[in-house]
């Protein structure tokens, strides 16, 4: 290993979602900077499985790449870490002093329990695309792609708001855990969307409420999921949420 | 070597679907609502299949590894999505599409196969339109096209640098709606870990809930893996982390042949390995190549002076350059096929003229597009006649940055590098396994009621994938083919009443996985599972990657069943069996990637041809392409398993009715 950094980790563990779990002291030696945050714990791990003291810490990751949405690292108290528009994968050991002391957690909030160490279950989001953040529409059915033309700019900003990555940062960084940006992406995404305007009203009232049912906290307008949001999501995504529930619940025969 | 049965229809090659399709047999909604399918994988294949075929009444169970189906891997998928649609008026067609896939696949994909899969090219982006997939669009409002390697046309559909992810949120918003109506039920954190053969037919899976450990039996009465490829095989790839072979390879030992493991693609731009703690590669999307130019200098000091520090590749000036792909192949330059673009920079990095400090990197390079493509276009734009170098770079960047943002954004996330003012710096790296499950014309594997979608089959991109396909392939199958044939099989199913999961079959597989768990443990070796995965990726890649040859495969072969043995004597495995538990997860997998590596330089070995992505060192022509060998090898190569490390050799001829083959040429 070619690194010289020399990093002190205080780390979640935690056996399972029933026990207790605490911080637990790590020190890592000869970090590259070059290294993601996530290859530090590769190199931690491989440590413990060789030290055969401790198990290795179990923590969500795939394509490493900031697309899947699976890392969930909550870093000296942010979602992601320091950097903005940037996911855990893709934090990389150049961000750090030599002889940092770095905090790590899982996600934190009622609706994304813990499984083991810093693993959590997000299937709360699954269930809420799955109460209407979707356009109904069977394989088979659709007319021509170019049939129906969109304005560029309303196709743009329905592109930024699919950028979502369904990973919780969020919900990790609101003091009330709420889950309004993420809705509100998914909302906003097919509210722009002709092809969205059949269930437009349906949508955003199934969809906030299985998201209050999920148990997830009320939004305060604080800002600070659109500022942790490794996709960077606007927060005018949430207004244009508010305005579709109100527009639902006032004009529409669903209420 | 005995020949299988492809099952193509007869008939011309542009109606044979049609005509397949108006025949096949259907099932009536009320029995379709007492048969039970399962899906394996919740990528693009299985999410589409799993929503189309719960839509027409199927009983659906959906399983993946992953925390959600929205997070597999072809969320990754970058560039684009091919389709036939000529909305650029530039000539192209489904026969063009058909084409170009098989003269890109070297000749060795099945004609009938990949025909359906350009007639249903246009069906994908209708599809992912009407599902709500923002892509990329023009001021008029309607779509956006741009080109792809190894094509002459515009066809490919995209959204920024992310159509996998948004064409796979299409598909998972489509599953997610049937889970909520009840007709698909979803097994998120699973991993399938065995199929179950009743009386010769697949009937089920075991699979292991992932949090808890419990095994599990489900039945079906037809199974469908969509798992993607075995890129991961090498270790360091551009596959997700956890991307594995294990249920192709489970399907494969309980008697599916396994088709051309040994053609993988190394994809030509990717971001260089920088250190031995890597654990993955990062891929700079092919789209790139539109508006970035490959070189490295002309001269080796220069090269040489470059990889120590002491010159600027901005300041080598323009004829001290080798644009070596425009050089070599001025018909398709710097889009040419991924296969032929690789071993190109491979071919520049070993004769020494490699940039980075290892020597094994070429430069992508987007100023020269920048400034007088772009720059020159929003200039005249703001009539600006005389616009200065400054500005004309401002411009630019401001299209380059619309274009390929999120790419160039990672770029300097990974490297630490700003791409906007420095050339990338890039160098092939594994990315798809064109080789998978052997499947016939219905995507049935050899076992009856097993099948193979999306990257786990083989039959679309012979020995080397078109860029942009792989979305398309992996959607055509759920979308629009799946839907079809299964039909051919359940039809006559009907009577078969759901077999209970207390049937011996289903108990004696779940006693041999529980066992194969327990010899994992059993083990207590000295050495975590990752250093046997290195050790493989590293056997393949030297010996079974970019160039192969007899010496270094049978070496390789060897080393693997060294490799194996001591997997077995020496792994440690840490942590419980009932728990959620990674490192069993993984150790699982590395034991079948072992396996599969063996398989795939035994392939190599008896490929006596370079066709593809098979590069054989002794068979290329003078000027180093890749010779094949069409009396002996226009074969697709199946193997039947024996018992590990012996298998049997099946053969499938290639009939090329519609295209005459020929030498493949890009020049």
């Amino acid at each position: 290993m070619s690194g010289n950094m020399n990093i002190n980790l205080k780390v979640w563990r935690q056996k399972n979602g029933k026990s207790q779990g605490k911080l637990v002291d790590y020190k890592v030696e000869n970090v590259s900077p070059d290294m993601s945050f996530l290859e530090m714990f590769d190199v931690l791990n491989d440590r413990l499985i060789n030290e055969g003291k401790d198990e290795p810490i179990a923590f969500d990751h795939d394509c490493r790449e900031g697309i899947c949405g699976s890392c969930s690292m909550y870093i000296n108290g942010r979602p992601h870490g320091p950097n903005q528009g940037v996911t855990t994968c893709q934090l990389h050991m150049r961000s750090f002093k030599d002889n940092d002391t770095i905090v790590v957690e899982p996600w934190r909030s009622a609706a994304f329990p813990v499984i083991k160490d810093l693993a959590t279950n997000r299937s709360a989001f699954d269930r809420i695309i799955a109460s209407g953040g979707f356009i109904s529409i069977n394989t088979g059915n659709a007319q021509d792609a170019n049939n129906l033309p969109i304005p560029k700019g309303d196709a743009d900003d329905s592109f930024a708001a699919a950028a979502c990555i369904g990973c919780g940062a969020c919900v990790a960084a609101c003091k009330n855990s709420s889950a309004m940006l993420f809705v509100s992406a998914k909302v906003s995404q097919l509210a722009l969307l002709p092809q969205g305007a059949p269930e437009r009203a349906t949508r955003v009232l199934n969809m906030v409420a299985q998201m209050d049912a999920e148990g997830f906290g009320s939004c305060t307008n604080t800002g600070a999921c659109e500022a942790e949001c490794p996709k960077q999501i606007s927060l005018t995504n949430i207004a244009r949420l508010n305005r579709e529930y109100y527009k639902a619940q006032l004009f529409s025969n669903e209420g | 070597m005995s020949k299988i049965d492809s099952k193509i229809p007869a008939g011309d090659l542009e109606t044979k679907w049609t005509k397949y399709k108006s025949s096949v047999p259907l099932v009536n909604p009320s029995n379709k609502r007492n048969l039970e399918i399962v899906v394996v994988g919740s990528g693009l294949a299985g999410s589409s299949a799993a929503t189309s075929l719960a839509e027409l009444g199927y009983k659906v169970k959906v399983f993946c590894f992953q925390d959600s189906p929205r997070r597999a891997h072809s969320i990754a998928a970058q560039g684009g999505i091919n389709a036939a649609k000529n909305y650029q008026n530039d000539g192209d067609s489904v026969y063009r599409l058909f084409y170009d896939t098989i003269k890109g696949g070297d000749y060795r994909a099945r004609e009938a196969n990949v025909h359906r899969l350009a007639e249903v090219s246009s069906n994908i982006i209708d599809q992912a339109v009407a599902s709500g997939v923002p892509f990329a669009r023009e001021y008029g409002g309607l779509l956006s096209n741009r080109s792809f390697g190894g094509t002459q046309v515009q066809r490919t559909f995209y959204a920024a640098g992310q159509t996998g992810q948004q064409l796979l949120l299409g598909a998972y918003s489509g599953l997610q709606r049937q889970i909520g109506l009840g007709n698909v039920q979803m097994f998120a954190r699973h991993e399938m870990l065995e199929v179950v053969n009743i009386d010769g037919k697949c009937r089920g899976i075991i699979a292991r809930d992932l949090v808890s450990g419990k095994l599990e039996r489900h039945f079906g009465h037809a199974v469908l893996l969509c798992t993607g490829g075995y890129g991961n095989v090498f270790y360091l790839s551009t596959n997700a982390m956890a991307c594995n072979v294990t249920a192709a390879w489970k399907a494969h030992k309980k008697g599916a042949y396994f088709a051309n493991p040994c053609y993988t693609q190394i994809h030509p731009t990717c971001i260089p390995v920088s250190g031995d703690h890597q654990s993955k590669l990062t891929l700079m999307s092919e789209s790139l190549r539109n508006d970035g130019r490959i070189w490295v200098p002309k001269r080796k000091e220069d090269a040489e002076a470059i990889r120590n520090g002491k010159l600027n590749p901005n300041d080598l000036k323009e004829e001290d350059r080798d644009y070596y792909l425009e050089r070599r192949y001025p018909a398709f330059g710097n889009l040419v096929p991924r296969d032929v673009a690789s071993r190109a920079a491979k071919e520049r990095c070993d004769a020494g003229f490699g940039v980075n400090k290892t020597g094994e990197a070429v430069y992508l390079d987007f100023a020269f597009n920048m400034k007088y493509k772009y720059g020159k276009q929003v200039a005249t734009l703001k009539h600006i006649s005389n616009p200065t170098e400054a500005q004309l770079t401002e411009f630019g960047h401001e299209v380059i940055k619309e274009k390929y943002g999120n790419l160039f954004d990672m770029y300097k996330q990974i490297t630490g590098v700003n791409p906007y003012e420095n050339p990338m710096m890039i160098y092939p790296a594994v990315h798809y396994t064109m080789g998978g499950l052997w499947v016939d014309y219905n995507l049935m594997t050899t076992v009856p009621g097993l099948y193979a979608l999306g990257e786990a089959n083989f039959s679309d991109h012979g020995a080397n994938r078109l860029g942009a396909s792989a979305l398309m392939q992996g959607l055509a199958d759920g979308y629009f083919v799946i839907p079809y044939t299964i039909g051919a099989y359940l039809a006559n199913e009907i009577s078969v009443k759901s077999i209970s999961t207390d049937h011996e079959a289903f108990v004696e597989a779940e006693k041999n996985v529980q066992s194969t768990i327990e010899k994992l443990f059993a083990v207590k070796g000295t050495k975590p599972v990752d250093f046997f995965h290195k050790r493989l990726g590293k056997i393949i890649w030297d010996n079974c990657g970019m160039a192969r040859n007899v010496e270094g495969l049978t070496k390789a072969i060897s080393e693997i069943k060294a490799l194996r043995e001591e997997f077995w004597n020496d792994v440690r495995v840490t942590g419980e069996a009932n728990d959620f538990n990674p490192e069993l997860e993984k150790a699982g997998r590395v034991a079948d990637f072992i396996e599969l590596g063996e398989l795939m330089c035994k392939d190599a070995l008896e490929r006596n041809e370079s066709c593809g992505g098979h590069f054989r060192e002794d068979h290329q022509t003078e000027e180093g392409e890749a010779l094949r060998d069409d009396e002996n090898f226009k074969n697709v190569s199946a193997w039947e398993f024996k018992e590990t490390g012996n298998w049997d050799l099946h053969q499938e001829e290639l009939v090329y009715e519609n295209i005459k083959i020929a030498q493949r040429s890009y020049k």
